[in-house]
């Protein structure tokens, strides 16, 4: 079988992609997506250290699909709000999103 | 007795309307209500003094020392406490009379002095405020409360010496009385707080074994106690206050000046003379020069003042002086052996406080009626003034110390006990009693006769002044007139059993025969409108005359201590070290907070991205820390 | 040929080889995975356009399911294409449909931004790779064979220890929450 590490070196590299896009990306949609990323890394360890490390458990495999369902709620309230903002300011972009600033 | 709480309470309601709703009242009113419960006051003193004298004395022949209140205020320690309540013995319940008698006529008399003045409710709840503090000083069951209540009197002199605000030689003043006073509250403060430490207790009869175990501590705590007295008293070097305070309105001089506060320090001094006398005897002797010093002083300078209300000012001072003395040549508590100024000094108080009260009332009067302090525009005035005239005659001969006015009995007390203290002593008073009557003589003369400033007189005819005025000024003059045949030692005494009084022949006939003297060279020199002999004698000893008047340069010298000594070499340092390295000091934590601030704004962009940036640079350090 | 077949029926080898075999197969599709991932993942962060990004999340979320199926996780494999592939996706699409015009391109970053973000981004994989790699794991105990569907159905409903009725009644709620709040926000007032 295909060592642990390769595994966890793939998820981390997920996750920090998905880092570098929420800081960088400026439309609201894709900081969304790179959060993604981040959330679906972590969905890969857990599965990944249940497999290797616990195989007479399940506790890895039920919190990635746990997690699987409070992102899909998750991404539905956070688009709710972007089409929202997007109702009332016609742009997602983050630059615009300063009224709360202050 | 437990009335005796409506004695502080009505002039503390009466402040306290006045002062909050005084101002939508109407003058008339506003006096009304002051005067009325100054009226309630005097009555409820004058039941106390009668209930308490009546009650008669214990089996030791002594009045018994009451306090109908006495409650723990604020418990430092289980011993320690201080208490507020009230304490009724012979010299308290006397002070009430006086106090209150003085207060009600000088409230009395207002409503015609002050008519028509701006602030006249203000001035009423001022003079409620005072009296209230007064008679809580005297009624005091502890030093400390007496402590709490002698500032009070301070802060409300202040407001009543001040009460002409918007000219500024009456704020200055009032500042310089209440700096001054309050400079020798500090040694009085120090010498309690010494007291109550060695002592165990602040009330004013400590157990005998703690002061004894306490040694020299107990002399000085006494000795401080009796700086602050001095502040109070004006005591030479603390006097300077006094003449200053005279910018004040006229009324208010002799509430303050002849019946309350001055006499707080010779209060102070008698309410610790047992303590004086058992455990500080050679602290007495002392306070007795620097009476008779302060007496001498003063006396020398009211003969050459030329505002009558100066004048009056130093001749309390000498007054204030003999009280001071007569308490200093105690030498025992026995009334028989060396006591006797015990008594004698309660005695001056009390009729002091009536004649001079006159004194300043008449002068009021002879203000109102002249629109000004200066003997120069007066002169004559007993064609136009007949009740002030004969009022002030009656006071001048009872400070002189003629028979059968008070001031010869308890003046006479006074010199037989400074006798028995030590000849010099005894002549040196006597030839300060013969000042007095001089001066006091040429005061009246110089109002009352001498060349009158017609020019003046014509421009604004002087009037006698309305009944609210000499109302108070007869009664006063009545009462200057009998009550010197009270037989007082009945009823204060330095060891509480009866003295029954006895003149000293010798010593009455060398007093008058020595004041008709000093009165007649009076006449001669001032009675008559030229006055070649003082002109003369003005020109001939001009240094030391121009000294007198300048006050012996008192003032200069306290100036040069304060503003080239204490300003200059204390105070200057303080400030540029305060100002170059405290203020900097925080100037700088300022600056650095605000630089800082300018730096770190930019972070606070609103931008989500910039904050998560910083979220993850924050969790790699942690991070790295936590590898390391 | 038939020596080679006859070599390999050998008990004694067989067993070794196919296990050698496999091992390689899983390695190589391992790798494609990752690579296909990794490609995907950095492009979606990285593209223009919104709508291709939503396309490479879409490909990484196959390759991730890719990953359950080797772990012979199958029906984590399969909720994965359904509900984040089937269900989230989707979600996307319309969303970016609904607030996107035709010709919408990011614009470029500014270079201070991107190497602030870069820096800290790399930092971080630095010290989280070094902090992997230098740990001690437990002793890996992979056991080969598909997780049954029963056992997982068990213990999904199941209320004794280790089974997760009470969390799954939990996300339930927290989903009609979702759909109430995400009508709530969204609607037209």
């Amino acid at each position: 079988m295909v060592q642990m590490e390769l595994y966890l070196v793939v998820s981390t590299f997920m996750m920090f992609v998905g880092i570098y896009g929420f800081f960088t990306r400026r439309n609201l949609l894709a900081m969304l997506i790179s959060v993604e990323l981040i959330l679906n890394s972590v969905d890969i360890n857990f599965a990944v250290f249940n497999r290797f490390l616990f195989p007479g458990q399940l506790e890895g495999f039920f919190f990635a699909l746990f997690a699987i369902g409070v992102s899909a709620a998750e991404t539905a309230v956070a688009i709710a709000i972007i089409i929202n903002i997007y109702r009332n300011i016609r742009n997602i972009q983050v630059k615009n999103l300063n009224e709360m600033k202050h | 007795m437990e009335y005796t709480i409506f004695i502080l309470l009505l002039p503390f309601l009466s402040f306290l309307t006045l002062g909050l709703a005084g101002m939508r009242m109407k003058h008339q009113v506003a006096g009304a209500i002051g005067t009325a419960s100054l009226l309630g006051v005097t009555v409820l003193s004058y039941l106390t003094a009668f209930n308490y004298f009546t009650a008669g004395r214990t089996a030791e022949g002594i009045y018994p020392t009451l306090m109908p209140y006495n409650f723990e205020w604020l418990p430092f320690t289980n011993d320690l406490s201080i208490n507020m309540g009230i304490l009724l013995d012979p010299i308290s319940v006397m002070m009430l009379v006086v106090i209150s008698t003085i207060s009600l006529m000088v409230h009395i008399y207002s409503f015609g002095y002050m008519k028509g003045e701006r602030g006249f409710q203000r001035y009423y709840a001022y003079l409620s405020l005072f009296t209230m503090s007064m008679l809580g000083l005297v009624v005091a069951t502890n030093i400390f409360q007496m402590y709490i209540f002698w500032e009070l009197v301070g802060v409300s002199s202040y407001l009543l010496i001040g009460f002409y605000y918007t000219k500024k030689e009456a704020v200055a003043a009032s500042k310089k009385a209440f700096i001054v006073t309050r400079f020798a509250d500090l040694g009085f403060l120090i010498g309690i707080l010494i007291y109550g430490y060695y002592a165990e207790t602040f009330s004013f009869t400590p157990t005998i074994g703690a002061l004894a175990a306490a040694g020299a501590m107990i002399p000085l705590a006494l000795g401080l106690m009796f700086m602050g007295g001095a502040g109070k008293s004006a005591m030479f070097p603390l006097h300077i206050w006094l003449p200053d305070a005279m910018e004040g309105p006229t009324p208010v001089s002799a509430l303050i000046h002849a019946a309350t506060m001055v006499v707080a320090g010779v209060y102070l001094v008698a309410r610790m003379f047992p303590l004086f006398i058992g455990y500080a005897p050679e602290v007495l002797p002392w306070i007795a020069y620097i009476g008779a010093f302060t007496a001498f002083y003063a006396a020398s300078v009211a003969c050459v003042q030329s505002d009558i209300k100066r004048v009056l000012a130093f001749s309390t001072i000498s007054q204030i002086g003999f009280m001071i003395v007569a308490l200093g040549v105690c030498t025992s508590s026995d009334p028989h052996h060396g006591g006797l100024g015990y008594m004698s000094s309660m005695f001056h108080l009390f009729t002091h406080a009536m004649f001079k009260a006159l004194l300043f009332l008449g002068a009021g009067s002879i203000i109102h009626a002249v629109h000004s302090n200066e003997m120069s525009a007066m002169g004559g005035l007993r064609k136009y003034m007949p009740i002030t005239h004969i009022t002030f005659l009656i006071a001048c001969l009872a400070i002189a110390g003629i028979w059968p006015f008070a001031g010869f009995f308890s003046k006479d007390e006074i010199l037989t006990a400074c006798f028995q203290f030590s000849p010099v002593m005894g002549w040196i008073m006597t030839g300060i009693a013969a000042m007095t009557a001089f001066y006091m003589f040429r005061l009246y003369f110089g109002i009352f006769w001498g060349k009158e400033n017609k020019e003046l007189h014509a421009h604004h005819t002087p009037h006698e002044s309305p009944l609210a005025m000499t109302f108070p000024l007869i009664f006063l003059a009545v009462v200057t007139c009998v009550s010197g045949f009270i037989p007082f030692g009945e009823f204060v005494s330095s060891n509480g059993q009866a003295y029954h009084i006895h003149l000293d022949m010798q010593v009455a006939t060398t007093s008058i025969v020595i004041a008709i003297l000093s009165i007649g060279l009076a006449t001669w020199m001032y009675m008559r409108p030229q006055q070649p002999v003082a002109d003369m004698l003005e020109k001939k000893f001009k240094r030391l005359h121009t000294a007198a008047y300048r006050r012996f340069y008192m003032d200069e010298a306290w100036l040069f201590v304060t503003k080239k000594v204490i300003f200059r070499c204390i105070s200057t340092p303080l400030a540029w070290w305060d100002r170059h390295v405290i203020d900097q000091f925080f100037n700088f934590t300022a600056w650095g907070a605000h630089a800082a601030a300018e730096e770190t704004q930019d972070m606070q962009s609103g931008n989500v991205q910039q904050y998560a940036i910083w979220f993850l640079a924050g969790a790699i350090a942690l991070t790295i820390l936590l590898l390391i | 040929m038939k020596e080679i077949l006859h070599f390999l029926s050998e008990a004694k080898y067989s067993s070794f080889i196919i296990k050698i075999v496999i091992m390689t197969l899983n390695l190589i599709v391992f790798i494609v995975l990752a690579l296909f991932i990794g490609v995907c993942s950095v492009l979606a962060v990285t593209t223009g356009r919104i709508l291709r990004a939503a396309t490479y999340l879409l490909f990484v979320l196959f390759g991730t399911a890719g990953i359950y199926f080797q772990l012979n996780y199958s029906f984590l494999g399969a909720v994965q294409l359904l509900i984040y592939a089937g269900g989230i996706t989707v979600l996307y699409v319309f969303s970016i449909l609904l607030t996107s015009s035709q010709g919408d391109k990011a614009e470029p970053l500014k270079s201070k931004k991107m190497i602030a973000g870069l820096a800290s981004t790399l930092a971080g994989l630095g010290i989280c790779l070094f902090v992997m790699l230098k740990h001690k794991y437990l002793p890996s105990k992979f056991v080969e064979g598909e997780l049954d569907v029963r056992t997982i159905g068990h213990t999904l409903m199941g209320m004794d220890k280790y089974q997760y009725v009470l969390p799954f009644e939990v996300i339930s709620i927290l989903l009609l929450a979702c759909i109430v709040g995400g009508i709530m926000i969204a609607r037209k007032r």
